[in-house]
């Protein structure tokens, strides 16, 4: 029996390995190309010579570093914008229970169904009726109000005993002392859970940063990445890996270095 | 809290959320709907109202038919396969074995990438001749393909890759799940000398449904809301093989300039993922009756 059972779990692991070689395979060999000549990564030449080449064309045919800097500035404009508009709208949802307060949040729960991607068009519309086409804020605007992250702060602030609170207020604290000092130390979790799922989502959305940037002082890395990467521009196969893998290193190396807390900020999104 | 300040105050903190959710989700939603019933505006000839006119012509219209039974199939090609290896990866991770968490990393890695990326690293495989996939089968002597560029391939291979990105996601939601299943219930299946195979499906399959349930909506949702690989790979074709609605709406309205019609698709869409969400509220109500 237990030599059976030594078999089987050796055969397990086998397969768990081969699973993860299929799963992973594919970008180390970007990642091999990247650094091979185009003609040495089409023949599988292992022992070629590495070069910095591509990085260097790509870097020369494309604006990474103005596409990167746009990128973190559309990161950096949704999700301060998302944690606050939400913390106040579900602050308001679990401790002032205002009149109408449930149809309110059945508006709310409507996005979650509705999302931003779906309304490209209209949304497009009212963007250029604000003159805000091809600019920075109006690629992140249709996201700030995430219904998502109301969603889940309201789960977590429902879970503050209501004990803390009237202790905060018999020491004199006003309505957004409260909130500052009670209920958004306590939902801490939850907001490191949202701001990692908020983030890796818009640093890699790319169908409606496309239709609302047309220059590249606007464009994101997946924009430019993919404008690059268009059938029609034809780039060479290792300069193509090398500009993915420009694009996608940052995020990357965040996640390889914080790979705990991604996995479960992603497990704790998704099932709440 | 007196009611009045309750409710003004309550109202003042949900207002910047309501404006911004009005403008972006609901307001558009409903204009959307109207654009729909009306015909485009041009220089030489205004808008008119022209009801259904839209809707008559989209039913019509052979390439809605075919970008909407591709979604379906892409829906059918995906979701269980990448169940099925969702499962199996989470099964593997929430066991202490060795290079478990270099396991996780590698499982998962794909979900942190953009489909863009992703679709720059595929379209290298998929290559005819120079492509991997063609000088593996040329290796053992067979005849390579214009994986992306035959029709009856393109679908097929693009569920392959949409799969190789999803699991890794899916997989970190049944690992939620496996964990709220109690340690107690293996101990008593291996003292009853039940088998691996029987204990997994007579005890952790079926604990295991509701996640199941919430991935399959969620995987469903995103088939229809994810198209970017189509603007790297495909752009749709060859002749609409491989389109999906959602890149067709975006054709419709920002290559063609039919805003009537690009809202008429728009409403099928809505009205497509609506039923699907109701379903999941159906579904996760009936799921705490359970308990």
């Amino acid at each position: 029996m237990t030599y059976r059972n030594r078999i089987q779990t050796s055969v397990e692991l086998i397969g768990a390995y081969i699973l993860a070689g299929f799963w992973i395979l594919p970008l180390l060999y970007a990642f091999w190309a990247a650094f091979h000549s185009s003609s040495d990564a089409l023949h599988f030449d292992i022992f070629s010579p590495l070069t910095l080449d591509n990085f260097r064309e790509a870097w020369s045919q494309a604006p990474f570093a103005r596409f990167s800097l746009n990128t973190f500035l559309l990161v950096s404009f949704i999700l301060p914008g998302q944690l606050l508009i939400s913390t106040l709208a579900a602050y308001a949802f679990v401790r002032f229970k205002f009149t109408g307060a449930n149809v309110a949040f059945a508006l709310v729960l409507v996005q979650l169904m509705i999302t931003p991607e779906i309304l490209i068009v209209q949304n497009y519309v009212t963007l250029s009726k604000l003159s805000l086409v091809d600019t920075i804020s109006g690629m992140g605007l249709p996201y700030i109000a995430s219904a998502f992250c109301i969603f889940l702060l309201r789960q977590a602030f429902k879970s503050i005993p209501k004990e803390l609170e009237d202790a905060a207020e018999l020491e004199g604290c006003g309505t957004m002392s409260i909130l500052w000092k009670v209920y958004v130390p306590l939902a801490t979790p939850t907001y490191i859970a949202f701001s990692l799922v908020s983030v890796s989502h818009h640093w890699n959305n790319f169908l409606w940063p496309l239709i609302i940037s047309n220059s590249v002082e606007t464009r994101p890395l997946t924009v430019g990445l993919g404008i690059f990467a268009a059938p029609e521009s034809g780039v060479e196969w290792s300069i193509l890996s090398a500009a993915t893998l420009m694009s996608v290193a940052p995020l990357l190396i965040a996640f390889l270095i914080f790979q705990k807390q991604f996995v479960q900020s992603f497990m704790q999104a998704g099932i709440k | 809290m007196k009611d009045s300040t309750r409710n003004i105050q309550g109202w003042l903190l949900f207002t910047p959320a309501a404006i911004l959710l009005l403008a972006f989700t609901h307001y558009p939603t409903v204009t959307t709907f109207f654009q729909s019933l009306y015909t485009n505006k041009s220089i030489l000839r205004p808008r008119r109202f022209s009801g259904v006119e839209a809707y008559e012509s989209m039913f019509s219209d052979p390439i809605f038919w075919k970008v909407f039974v591709n979604n379906m199939w892409l829906a059918l090609g995906t979701i269980p396969t990448s169940i099925g290896i969702a499962i199996l990866m989470a099964l593997i991770v929430n066991k202490a074995i060795p290079g478990r968490g270099f396991l996780r990393m590698a499982y998962f890695t794909p979900t942190m990438l953009p489909m863009i990326a992703v679709a720059n690293i595929w379209l290298f495989f998929y290559a005819p001749e120079i492509g991997l996939i063609d000088k593996v089968l040329e290796i053992f002597g067979f005849e390579g393909n214009n994986w992306l560029g035959n029709p009856s391939t393109v679908l097929p291979s693009i569920i392959v890759m949409t799969v190789w990105k999803e699991a890794g996601l899916f997989m970190v939601f049944y690992l939620a799940g496996l964990q709220t299943i109690s340690p107690e219930l293996e101990e008593a299946a291996k003292l009853e000398g039940s088998s691996r195979w029987n204990y997994f499906w007579r005890i952790q399959f079926p604990l295991l449904l509701p996640t199941t349930l919430f991935v399959l909506i969620n995987a469903f949702l995103n088939s229809f809301k994810l198209v970017d690989h189509l603007f790297v790979l495909t752009k749709g074709g060859p002749d609409n093989a491989s389109n999906l609605i959602l890149y067709y709406i975006y054709e419709t309205a920002f290559s063609f300039l039919d805003i009537s019609y690009a809202s008429a698709l728009t409403i099928f869409l809505l009205a497509l993922l609506a039923l699907t969400a109701l379903a999941q509220f159906f579904f996760l109500d009936r799921r705490t009756h359970y308990r």
